[in-house]
């Protein structure tokens, strides 16, 4: 054999060993992708555990961790500013926090992949007072199966999802639902 | 004395820092897009007419018109966005390590395959030196060479 077909020979081994590498690790990251279906998770009731996060906050200096929640129903809202939904729900959750507040109820906006000074206007302009974070890069939006915005979740006492809503929450069904989610996250 | 020596270096060096200043050029929107990421497309900037690419664009022309260094722009949207939003990962850090990976990899690659044709090379049947000229050959050859000569 001579040698530039034993070099060949052992570039083919080497693609073929490249490719099949490639190929295990994508079933791999498939397998183990823990994000995605929380929603559909939630919806089905399976009630999967909240992921946590430790955030910077929007609305005042320091970080809001979830898990310091605990114990209270929490609505999380994931959107942007520049996000057009995510204006029309807006004035709607910043209502049922003001509603439910009292009750143990408390709404967390989840601002990410946008510029922090938009996202304080956009609460300034919609009067938003409820504990905002920030994720910039979008680091945990993986761990949340969210890949769009808006998103939101109803998580009860105990850090368990109970609902979750793809999209905006602007029709009056969906307002319903939402709300009903609140209740049984409150009573849990 | 001294004093006035200390004054005019220190006037050289603020004269000569302003002339590199004043010569530099702005940096250009269009390069800059071309080397950062929309963050939700994933493509680059110029490529993208996502809502957040749009802005990004914005916030570059307002930072240019601001007076921004290239550095500076990219700086501010890694502060926002993760360095995820640049095109090319810095050149320190753990930035560093995308470039020097790659190039060890291939390094490696080619130290590895010339140490498996020196090897094989080696085990070649025959191999050790060149074979002797056949007598005959040799004496034709010698015979050609005198005859063009003379």
């Amino acid at each position: 054999m001579t040698v530039a077909r034993r070099v060949r020979l052992v570039g083919q081994g080497v693609a073929v060993g490249l490719v099949a590498l490639l190929f295990i690790l994508l079933v791999w990251a498939l397998v183990t992708e823990e994000g995605g279906d929380l929603a559909k998770q939630a919806n089905r009731g399976d009630l999967p555990p909240a992921p946590e996060f430790t955030l910077e906050r929007l609305d005042r200096d320091g970080q809001l961790a979830l898990s310091s929640l605990q114990g209270k129903a929490v609505v999380l809202n994931f959107w942007a500013s520049w996000c057009l939904p995510c204006k029309e729900e807006a004035p709607f959750l910043e209502q049922v926090w003001r509603d439910g507040r009292k009750r143990g109820l408390v709404v967390v906006g989840y601002d990410s992949r946008d510029f922090r000074r938009d996202a304080r206007r956009f609460a300034k302009r919609f009067g938003l007072t409820f504990p905002i974070v920030f994720d910039g890069p979008g680091d945990r939006l993986a761990d949340w199966g969210v890949t769009g915005f808006p998103e939101t979740f109803v998580i009860d006492r105990q850090g368990r999802i109970l609902a979750a809503f793809v999209g905006d929450v602007t029709s009056d069904e969906d307002k319903r639902e939402l709300r009903a989610a609140i209740e049984e996250a409150l009573q849990a | 004395m001294t004093l006035l020596r200390v004054a005019v270096a220190g006037l050289f060096v603020a004269a000569v820092s302003a002339g590199a200043a004043w010569g530099q050029e702005p940096p250009n929107a269009a390069d800059l897009e071309a080397e950062l990421v929309c963050p939700v497309c994933e493509t680059t900037l110029d490529q993208s007419d996502a809502p957040v690419a749009q802005r990004m664009k914005l916030f570059i022309r307002e930072r240019i018109a601001a007076g921004d260094s290239e550095d500076e722009i990219k700086d501010a949207l890694v502060a926002e966005f993760g360095p995820g939003v640049l095109a090319t990962p810095s050149a320190s850090g753990f930035g560093l390590l995308a470039w020097l990976v790659p190039l060890g990899v291939v390094g490696g690659a080619v130290v590895a395959v010339a140490l498996l044709v020196r090897s094989w090379s080696r085990r070649r049947p025959g191999a050790g030196g060149e074979p002797p000229l056949d007598p005959e050959l040799d004496r034709r050859v010698d015979d050609e060479l005198a005859r063009f000569e003379g």
